[in-house]
């Protein structure tokens, strides 16, 4: 594996991930239970599609075969996907939407927080500008988990239950390969493993605070990130997502 | 025709307005990072508000059709995200213009300073987000008016 390789593969990554939860929290939009709440999801999910034009961008750049980031989106199929299994599950109820934007945005604010010192200065230049972004949605999602889960007996209940089913997943984002290695030795993206300590630490703090209690049990949910396998759910996604390119190839606004 | 100075197109620049917030020029709100003479050609760099922001292809499509109005015929558009867009960017007139137009201006607080309507201090956030990406809702707890908050980021 070469080094544009392996930064090809982290900007999949980065990006998919991006693009496959803002896909999902688009879902909301005019299904929200009060109206702040669905301007709110919705432009969460439009700082992420942001993001993503500017991470596929770079990865068709990189890439270096004439891809742009509108047909990494919308002409891959499943098994080309590179977002951690997290992001493709269904929404679930409205706290578990929110666990996920939480248990999510902990980790794209402590990543892009270390990008934003890459060697690479294009990966500096989008950290630097996504960080921005992530930390208003860390303290809008974490405050959100603080106040279902500290609030009514059905709301704590629903977030506890969205906790233990969501927590196994967390672990894949700080999965490590041969990509992340290269990486990670040339200065340009971290050692997962090596972020998850931070992430822990805000991750407990505002859980602590939400009077919700971290699940036992070490099993990870993965083969996102890596292609391995995917859930079902990420098909269905793509069906929808991707139907208009599919059904008119090159249709544009 | 004769070149224009750059300080005649900063001048142009400043009468484009801000397709979401008409009230400030595309120059208030900071966004227009440079210009500059390259040879003949006139470089336009601009940096987006927020990076799913959908009025940044609408603003480069105006910033085009009124530099080309006033005669300018090679033209290139930068998008540059480096370094980020700021509020400290806008300038005093627009934050003035921002205020009397009924929405209260970014402060490094975090939230306004008074209500744009009533200037009344007791105020209360509704939500951290609102009708485009960089504003935020609140409300006055004096007139009751609901606002809009340009977001300091
Ligand atoms: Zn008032």
């Amino acid at each position: 594996m070469t080094r544009d390789e392996a930064l090809f593969e982290f900007l999949l990554r980065m990006g998919d991930n991006t693009l496959i939860l803002g896909h999902r929290v688009s879902e909301w939009c005019g299904h929200s239970p009060v109206l702040e709440e669905d301007i709110a999801l919705a432009n969460t999910a439009l700082d992420m599609i942001g993001q993503t034009q500017l991470w596929l961008g770079l990865a068709g750049e990189v890439e270096g075969k004439g891809r742009t980031a509108d047909n990494l989106a919308f002409l891959r199929d499943a098994w080309d996907f590179r977002n951690v299994l997290m992001v493709e599950l269904p929404n679930g109820d409205f706290g578990q939407t929110l666990m996920r934007q939480f248990l999510y945005d902990a980790w794209s604010f402590v990543m892009t927080d270390w990008l934003k010192g890459s060697a690479d200065e294009r990966i500096a230049a989008i950290a630097e500008k996504a960080h921005k972004e992530v930390t208003y949605h860390l303290e809008r999602s974490g405050d959100t988990v603080i106040g279902l889960g500290d609030g009514t007996e059905e709301s704590h209940r629903r977030m506890q239950a969205a906790l233990d089913y969501l927590y196994p997943y967390c672990g894949e984002m700080f999965e490590k390969d041969k990509a992340d290695e290269l990486l990670a030795e040339a200065g340009i993206a971290p050692d997962p493993a090596e972020l998850r300590a931070e992430y822990d630490d805000i991750v407990g703090r505002v859980l602590a605070e939400a009077t919700l209690a971290i699940p036992g049990g070490d099993y990870v949910h993965k083969g996102g990130r890596n292609g391995r396998m995917h859930t079902e759910h990420l098909g269905h996604l793509l069906t929808s997502m991707q139907w208009l390119q599919r059904a008119y190839p090159g249709a544009a606004w | 025709m004769e070149k224009p100075t750059v300080d005649q197109v900063w001048e142009w620049l400043d009468a484009v307005p801000d397709p979401e917030i008409p009230v400030i020029s595309l120059v208030d709100l900071g966004i227009i990072r440079d210009v500059a003479w390259q040879g003949d050609t006139l470089c336009v760099a601009l940096t987006p508000t927020y990076s799913g922001c959908p009025a940044t292809s609408v603003i480069e499509m105006d910033v085009e059709t009124a530099l080309r109005g006033h005669g300018i015929e090679k033209l290139e558009l930068k998008r540059q995200i480096s370094p980020p867009w700021t509020t400290d960017w806008l300038t005093e007139k627009g934050r003035a213009k921002l205020e009397d137009y009924g929405i209260a201006p970014p402060q490094p607080a975090g939230g306004p300073s008074r209500c744009p309507q009533c200037h009344s201090t007791n105020l209360e956030r509704i939500s951290q987000f609102g009708s485009t990406p960089c504003k935020a809702t609140w409300r006055c707890r004096d007139c009751l008016e609901p606002f809009d908050y340009f977001k300091c980021i």
